[in-house]
């Protein structure tokens, strides 16, 4: 048996509220009021795609063997590189094998159902035994478009697997058009869209249909079979329309969580299937479908593995975490859309240097220390002589990774020299638990917010920006959780 | 141990500039300055100095790197010149190069000096931290730091661990601003001469929390120098005058111990804890807090300095804020001035210049060559303390002075 092991989602903590930037630039396109409601999931300053991702593939694949896994599919229409595997530096941040396979999918919003298929379809061939597969968005629209106040940030994972499976794969059909509804060029840094009406009455309404009856006439599946039926549509009476043509009964339509997210892309129907899951009996039917330069229908059939699966945050435990982000011309700043001054201190120039970064790659992605084979003390960074003054071995270590271990601040400070594009710049060191201690970067907390002995966890972030060579760098961050003081 | 450096280098002369925003002179002209009044002080030659470390922090915004740029600027004729660097503590190392050389009787006589230009950086404070004290990786692995925000990380410790509540403590650090500007504001070489009430200090904006504007120790501009010899050469050259010794010279630099493993109590410095009883030791102390007559600590912060007087045995640990609180560290308190000078609180932080402006004070309060109204009463012992790095590596170099 085929299909989804485990599941993770991620939605950044930051929500906008979409009236604030009507407030402040809807005078340009007063029509834009329409989807001035509810609220967007922003990413953090130093969150992006491929950080997102990384958070929704560890809450996917906590709890199992790192070492059983062969490969990682990462989809997404906004990844930070276009050349330099985007997938590899997750598979990094997940501490998997080198020996592993992995992919970028891209180029259309279908792109995270396609990974998923081609997942399944390998495990289906014995090709692999668990892979796992993000998809996660961050799309920019213009400053005062409807996209702007459309799109949100978010991730979504899943391990697959023919192992315990929670949801059975059970079959597929794809539609591939290059139907023009959305577009972005090489060198485009926002989403381009043509008239909504064409995109809901030939897109949508005809698109997804399609893709649904093909699966339906393909499997001899009725829309009554499903317990959930998942489908994008950022436009929310259509998608409520397209509810009725499809005959989704009532409480079965999947929510898009348009209005406490945003449209998430690639990670859209994805995010909307893991919340599917959380909710989700022994036997229930899934359908699913994906839209963006044609549709993908899958379908899934819940299994009793469901109520074994705990420990996820899921879509739902990120939905819950929130602060509401309190000024617009912030997130304009913290995805470069509006150039700030952040002083002359911030000028220095701090390459990446890539040799450096090979040698290093372990403790960089992975968060790796060593431990002392000779005294047991764990250590980061990697050290070859023991910095146990009553230990010293040298180079008695093992490999050791400290993104899963959390620990506690023992001393911490918020910056307001350094420079930063989020004031004050909040850090401090963390005793590891079960040992250890380094100095860190914290993120998602505020000054006010923390104190000595306050319980953290490890979150892959953006550390620096090098506007000059376009390169972001990523390492690990202290995440205050605010829990147990 | 071995028999250490006491009495073995006699302080012969020192200079140094007024420290500040020197917008007008470039770090050579400091050297010239630092130089020519040392050289003057010492009653000597320049032909008759052997040897020269020349201590500059970040030459890429001053003289440049290499020993090249002190000995073309002073006219060295063709002896060795070293350009050395150790954090902040640079100007220590100077003196201790040049003491060793001394002590050892390689040389007769050597010159220290220390120089920096921190104003032509183009911002307030020192350069980015992140990286420089983990090289490469460091600028991928290491935080995004400032220096205030790596030192303020004491405060919430020692709030932690003392349970003394922040309240208290900004009370305590604010009156260790408020002593040095008293007595900066005495002091014609000092970058800042403005006196600071208590309220201005703890009402100023936050810079690094809980660390406020008057918590930091600015950046400036300055250079000093010291030329160093035999006691026996001294006498010769001063035949009517005290001579100021090399008591103890002590450095201590972390093991990577604080920072890596668990037993650091992040409210206190290592390096200082352990190099303070060697150089007493070296010196013959037995009570640094009945035998210390003075001392110039590295006060880049407030809350170092605090942590500094525990660290240094002079107060008890966690006892600092009730020393500090008492005036027992003020100039006319009637306990050990610390600071005398204003410290680096008044004068700011040439990086190389700091170690050596610090043992300038403490030279000529042993001479008796301040006006009375900055003499430290009767003093033995002059203590300098100069630290460089974070709380949780560094290095710190004690030198007590005596006659």
């Amino acid at each position: 048996m085929v299909g989804i092991r485990s599941y993770g989602g991620y939605i950044p903590r930051y929500r906008l509220d979409r009236m604030k930037i009507y407030q402040s630039i809807g005078w340009i396109n007063q029509g834009n009021i329409a989807y001035a409601r509810g609220e967007k999931a922003v990413a953090n300053v130093d969150e992006d795609t491929l950080t997102m991702a990384v958070a929704a593939g560890l809450d996917c694949i906590t709890g199992f063997d790192r070492s059983e896994m062969d490969g990682v599919y990462l989809a997404s229409t906004s990844f930070p590189y276009k050349e330099r595997q985007n997938a590899g530096i997750v598979a990094g941040a997940l501490c998997l094998n080198d020996n592993i396979r992995s992919a970028d999918f891209g180029g259309s919003l279908k792109s995270g159902t396609t990974a998923l298929l081609s997942a399944m379809e390998a495990i289906a061939s014995k090709g692999a035994n668990n892979l796992v597969v993000c998809a996660s968005e961050s799309r920019l629209g213009g400053i005062g478009s409807s996209q702007e106040l459309i799109f949100g940030d978010g991730a979504a994972a899943f391990l697959v697997s023919d192992k315990d499976v929670i949801a059975e794969y059970k079959g597929s059909f794809s539609l591939t058009c290059d139907f023009v509804d959305h577009f972005r060029g090489s060198n485009s840094k926002f989403d381009r869209q043509w008239e909504d009406r064409w995109i809901r009455d030939i897109g949508f309404d005809k698109f997804i249909p399609e893709a649904v009856n093909g699966l339906f006439n393909k499997y001899g599946l009725k829309i009554g079979d499903f317990a959930k039926v998942i489908y994008p549509c950022y436009y929310a009476s259509e998608h409520k329309k397209l509810a009725k043509t499809l005959g989704v009964e009532d409480g079965k339509l999947q929510d898009t969580m348009l209005g406490q997210v945003g449209e998430m892309g690639t990670a859209q129907p994805m995010a909307m299937l893991v919340k599917a899951l959380e909710e989700a009996n022994p036997g229930d039917k899934l359908l699913v479908v994906s839209y963006g330069s044609g549709c993908d229908a899958l379908w899934f059939e819940v299994t009793d593995n469901i109520k074994k699966l705990k420990g996820r945050r899921g879509i739902s435990g990120h939905l819950a975490n929130k602060t509401e982000l309190d000024v617009y011309e912030k997130y304009l700043a913290w995805r470069n859309i509006i150039q700030v001054d952040v002083g002359l201190r911030t000028e220095e120039d701090v390459w990446a240097r890539w040799s450096v970064d090979w040698k290093n790659k372990k403790a960089i992605l992975g968060f790796y220390g060593t431990k002392c084979l000779k005294c047991g003390v764990p250590q980061f960074p990697p050290q070859r002589i023991c910095a146990n003054p009553q230990c010293g071995a040298v180079d008695q270590t093992e490999p050791y990774t400290f993104a899963d271990k959390g620990g506690k601040i023992f001393t911490f400070t918020g910056d307001n020299l350094t420079s930063t594009m989020d004031p004050p710049e909040t850090y401090g060191n963390i005793d590891f638990n079960g040992g250890g201690r380094y100095m860190m970067n914290f993120t998602d907390c505020t000054v006010d917010s923390i104190s000595v002995g306050m319980p953290v966890e490890f979150s892959f972030r953006i550390v620096n920006y090098d506007p000059k060579r376009d390169l972001t760098i990523y390492f690990w961050k202290a995440v205050p959780t605010n829990k147990g003081v | 141990m071995a028999e250490g450096i006491r009495d073995k280098v006699a302080i012969l002369g020192m200079g140094c500039t007024n420290f500040g925003e020197l917008w007008d002179k470039s770090g050579n002209d400091l050297l010239v300055e630092a130089f020519t009044a040392c050289l003057e002080d010492a009653q000597i030659e320049k032909k008759e100095i052997d040897a020269c470390w020349i201590g500059a922090a970040m030459p890429e915004f001053g003289i440049g790197g290499t020993s090249l740029p002190c000995a073309a600027t002073l006219k060295l004729p063709f002896i060795p010149v070293t350009r050395l660097e150790n954090a902040c503590a640079t100007g220590s190392e100077a003196l201790r190069g040049a003491s060793y050389a001394v002590a050892s009787r390689v040389c007769d006589i050597a010159l220290a000096i220390g120089v920096e230009k921190t104003k032509d950086t183009g911002y307030g404070g020192l350069p980015n931290m992140r990286g420089g004290l983990s090289g490469t990786v460091g600028q991928i692995i290491g935080p995004n730091v400032s220096a205030p925000g790596m030192f303020a990380q004491l405060a919430t410790a020692y709030e932690a661990k003392y349970k003394i509540p922040m309240d208290k403590i900004k009370e305590t650090i604010a009156h260790i601003s408020w002593k040095s500007h008293e007595n900066g504001a005495l002091n014609p070489l000092a970058h800042l001469r403005r006196r600071v009430t208590k309220e201005q200090i703890l009402n100023a904006p936050m810079i690094s929390y809980p660390l406020g504007l008057f918590d930091c120790c600015g950046v400036s501009d300055g250079a000093a120098a010291a030329i160093v010899t035999t006691p026996e050469i001294a006498k010769s050259i001063k035949k009517n005058q005290d001579i100021v010794k090399v008591k103890a010279l002590q450095i201590a630099t972390s093991s990577g111990e604080e920072s890596i493993c668990n037993e650091y109590d992040g409210a206190s410095i290592w390096t200082t804890s352990r190099a303070a009883p060697r150089a007493y030791e070296e010196a013959g102390i037995k009570n640094p807090r009945e035998e210390i007559s003075m001392f110039e600590v590295h006060d880049c912060f407030s809350i170092t300095e605090l942590s500094t007087y525990e660290d240094l045995q002079i107060s008890p640990r966690g006892g600092g804020v009730e020393d500090v609180l008492n005036g027992f560290f003020d100039l006319k308190g009637g306990g050990i001035p610390c600071q005398p000078d204003g410290g680096l609180k008044c004068f700011g932080h040439p990086i190389g210049a700091s170690g050596l402006r610090m043992v300038y004070e403490m030279y000529n309060q042993l001479l008796r060559r301040w006006p009375e109204e900055r003499l430290v009463p009767n003093p033995k012992f002059g203590l300098t303390h100069n630290l460089g790095g974070q709380p949780i590596q560094n290095v710190v170099s004690i030198c007590i002075v005596g006659l």
